[in-house]
């Protein structure tokens, strides 16, 4: 019973959670922004080693709103960080060595 | 002895021995997050496969409205994707994968209100923001299905290509892509399309499916009786990683 009650009372409050549903609207915004940004930049930069990189951070920025305030792992413990991260690094390094095997093989055909 | 050793051989409890949760969350919600990291290894080698290819094709070099579809280059993203339904003919570029970012990070937002409500046990409002989700994720694989078919089926006047055919090369003309032929660029170009957005397209068929069924048990009162709402959060985290794969593709595969 008492936990029927309990939940009852929450039903009623409208401040219930308002705070957190302040942050979810504020990571809606910070993510539409940034995409935003992204076309003006895919359209006004010209191609090149500059425009990569600023997509790859606004990615990396977008990936951190996502991960830690939606899917909340900002808010997890240390341990459950670091255990989703780790192997995401290596992930990184793997993506990096590859580029520059691709690069490689260019080099070997074209270059 | 210490006053606290009850039994003979009992031990106090320790982090990593047994009976407590390090990770201070439940075994269901660990379980997902570690299916995400295996997903998470799919889809990077699957990017991973592109950005090698790419680095290894000759990029174009050329002036950007000088850009020609050839299978002898890597084409510039944007010049391949800029249709947009009803505007046939008209070039916008990437305006239509834009507004499918846009559709993915609403749901995205809808997702993690009804995980919000779920806390609050708030079955009405789990139940309007679930439903705000699945139209949402239907409305992204309407779009995919749509940009799929003017993929498959190219521009009107197609490309002029040399390509081999039987051992001799020969010049024709190609319409859309499919897997070994390819209008606007090399096939493998299409090959990655294909791949990478269908896997993607997949993994949001497969959340649109569990929406549904948690919409379902929400509003029969299955998780009222349960006293939980947590599956809500665990799905909510499953389409999270959908949107967040996008990031990566919009970036990866659209942008740059």
């Amino acid at each position: 019973m008492a936990e029927v009650h309990h939940h009852h009372v929450h039903n009623q409050d409208p401040e219930a959670g308002a705070e957190q549903r302040k942050a979810i609207w504020k990571t809606f915004w910070i993510l539409l922004i940034i995409t935003s940004l992204e076309f003006l930049i895919a359209f006004t930069i010209p191609h090149g080693v500059l425009k990569v990189s600023i997509f790859i951070v606004m990615t990396i920025v977008k990936a951190f709103y996502i991960v830690g305030e939606f899917m909340h792992l900002k808010h997890e413990t240390k341990t459950l960080i670091w255990s989703i991260l780790v192997p995401v690094i290596f992930v990184a390094w793997l993506i990096l060595a590859l580029l520059l095997e691709g690069n490689a093989i260019f080099e070997a055909i074209f270059g | 002895m210490a006053a606290h050793v009850t039994t003979p051989g009992a031990v106090e409890p320790k982090m990593w021995l047994g009976g407590i949760e390090p990770m201070k969350a439940s075994y269901g919600k660990l379980m997902m997050w570690f299916f995400l990291i295996s997903d998470t290894f799919t889809f990077s080698a699957l990017l991973v496969a592109y950005g090698t290819a790419r680095f290894s094709f000759p990029a174009f070099t050329g002036k950007h409205e000088d850009f020609t579809f050839s299978n002898m280059y890597w084409p510039v993203p944007e010049r391949v994707y800029e249709a947009v339904p009803f505007l046939h003919g008209v070039s916008l570029p990437l305006v239509f994968v834009g507004i499918m970012t846009f559709i993915l990070i609403a749901s995205s937002v809808t997702m993690v209100l009804a995980v919000e409500a779920g806390h609050r046990m708030d079955r009405a409002n789990v139940e309007k923001y679930m439903l705000w989700t699945i139209l949402g994720g239907f409305t992204f694989l309407g779009c995919q299905a749509w940009e799929w078919s003017h993929f498959i089926h190219g521009t009107d006047a197609g490309t002029v290509m040399k390509v081999i055919e039987n051992g001799t090369w020969v010049e024709k003309t190609i319409f859309g892509a499919n897997l070994t032929e390819n209008q606007y660029g090399p096939p493998a170009f299409a090959d990655f399309f294909f791949f990478i957005t269908g896997f993607h397209g997949t993994h949001v068929f497969s959340g649109v499916i569990l929406n549904i069924l948690i919409f379902f048990r929400a509003a029969t009162g299955f998780y009222d009786k349960r006293g939980s709402y947590e599956m809500v959060e665990k799905v909510g985290l499953y389409w999270h990683f959908v949107d967040l794969v996008w990031v990566f593709v919009f970036t990866f595969f659209y942008l740059v």
